[in-house]
């Protein structure tokens, strides 16, 4: 079981993937593979906080309420404000979104807290041999969610502005209709950014902090290990929560954005 | 032996490559932590009693400029550790031309 430490490395970074192609499971290469030990932990965290959250609606009392109902309605009220505060206009998509998404991705990510070799060895018993536990630090995932929000913002800047009003906008802002081209060349960098940095931001951050984990468990001695793993640990809680929370503001406002034009 | 001297003048631009890739846009980020931190001290100097708002909405900024700084480092890493790209597929590679070119050594 002894690994070389570069070994252990490219261990924990393979992914448990499904060829679409041969049927097979475990590392393969080409497009049409799908990570399914992202697939399987995202929908089930996605499963558990929206079943938490739906049974604290359910239970919902008007005189002393609980615990559960007390944190959620208290989350609720939070990113309401937040909505408000950013975007003035009527939309019941917006907040739910921005909640689902904050909530979601913070809990994927709170993975990454688990002990490095924790998962994958318990699955080892069973024969899977390669799982990534953070859905957020493939690259897949961040990627998907900012592919989604940047479906939305397509079809509200087409819903809410109308095709013409669209074009007017595209065409004359910011610098007038004389330099035309400046003004297309602007707003397609503009808009190709958004989820390329969305989506990046979080990918990288997660990343970043997994492979900082892999490393001090693969290349620091064991009896060594709490004092970088013990600090990175402590800045990552700081770095998980404000990522999931500028991956919600970024959200909202380029939702607002898409409705009403600054 | 020219392919070998190409192959290992590549190998070695990749490290300078990837450590590039990794320190400049640091750089840049720590800069920008560091006037993000000045202006925030100097509100709080200025309004002591709006020091809970500045703090949310510093770390607001800082997680955005974060961003590039991790972009370059995931990149970086990725050159030099992923085995689908750059280096660690260069090894393979360039083991095989050396054994090759020992072999038809007269």
């Amino acid at each position: 079981m002894q690994m070389s430490p570069t070994e252990y490395i490219q261990h924990h970074l393979t992914n448990l993937q499904l060829n679409l192609h041969t049927g097979s499971v475990g590392p393969t290469s080409g497009f049409w593979v799908l990570n399914l030990d992202t697939l399987i932990t995202s929908f089930l965290i996605g499963v558990l906080f929206l079943g938490l959250f739906y049974l604290a609606a359910r239970k919902a009392v008007s005189t002393q309420p609980g615990k559960l109902q007390n944190f959620v309605e208290y989350s609720i009220e939070m990113v309401n404000g937040m909505t408000k505060e950013v975007f003035h206009g009527e939309n019941s998509v917006i907040a739910p979104m921005a909640m689902t998404v904050f909530f979601w991705v913070f809990f994927m990510n709170l993975v990454d807290l688990l002990p490095v070799d924790l998962i994958p060895r318990l699955l080892g018993f069973f024969g899977i041999h390669h799982y990534r536990a953070v859905p957020t630090a493939d690259l897949s995932l961040p990627v998907g969610l900012a592919l989604t929000v940047f479906i939305m913002i397509i079809y509200y800047n087409f819903k809410i502005k109308g095709p013409k009003n669209l074009l007017i906008e595209i065409l004359s802002k910011p610098f007038g209709w004389y330099l035309m081209p400046v003004n297309i060349f602007f707003r397609l960098v503009e808009e190709i950014a958004k989820p390329l940095s969305l989506s990046l931001r979080l990918f990288g951050n997660l990343f970043a902090g997994e492979l900082i984990f892999v490393l001090i468990a693969g290349l620091i001695p064991f009896w060594l290990q709490w004092i970088p793993g013990g600090i990175w640990a402590i800045f990552h809680i700081l770095i998980i929560t404000i990522q999931a929370f500028i991956f919600m503001m970024l959200t909202i406002v380029y939702l607002s954005m898409a409705h009403e034009s600054h | 032996m020219d392919i070998l001297h190409t192959l290992v003048g590549l190998y070695g631009n990749i490290f300078i490559a990837a450590a590039l890739l990794i320190s400049i846009p640091a750089m840049g980020t720590a800069i920008g932590f560091g006037l993000l931190g000045g202006k925030f001290l100097e509100g709080i100097a200025r309004q002591p009693e709006l020091k809970a708002m500045l703090m949310g909405n510093m770390f607001l900024m800082a997680g955005l400029l974060d961003a590039f700084a991790v972009i370059g480092l995931v990149f970086g890493f990725l050159m030099l550790f992923s085995p689908a790209v750059f280096m660690p597929a260069l090894t393979p590679a360039l083991a095989k031309i050396h054994h090759i070119l020992a072999a038809a050594q007269p």
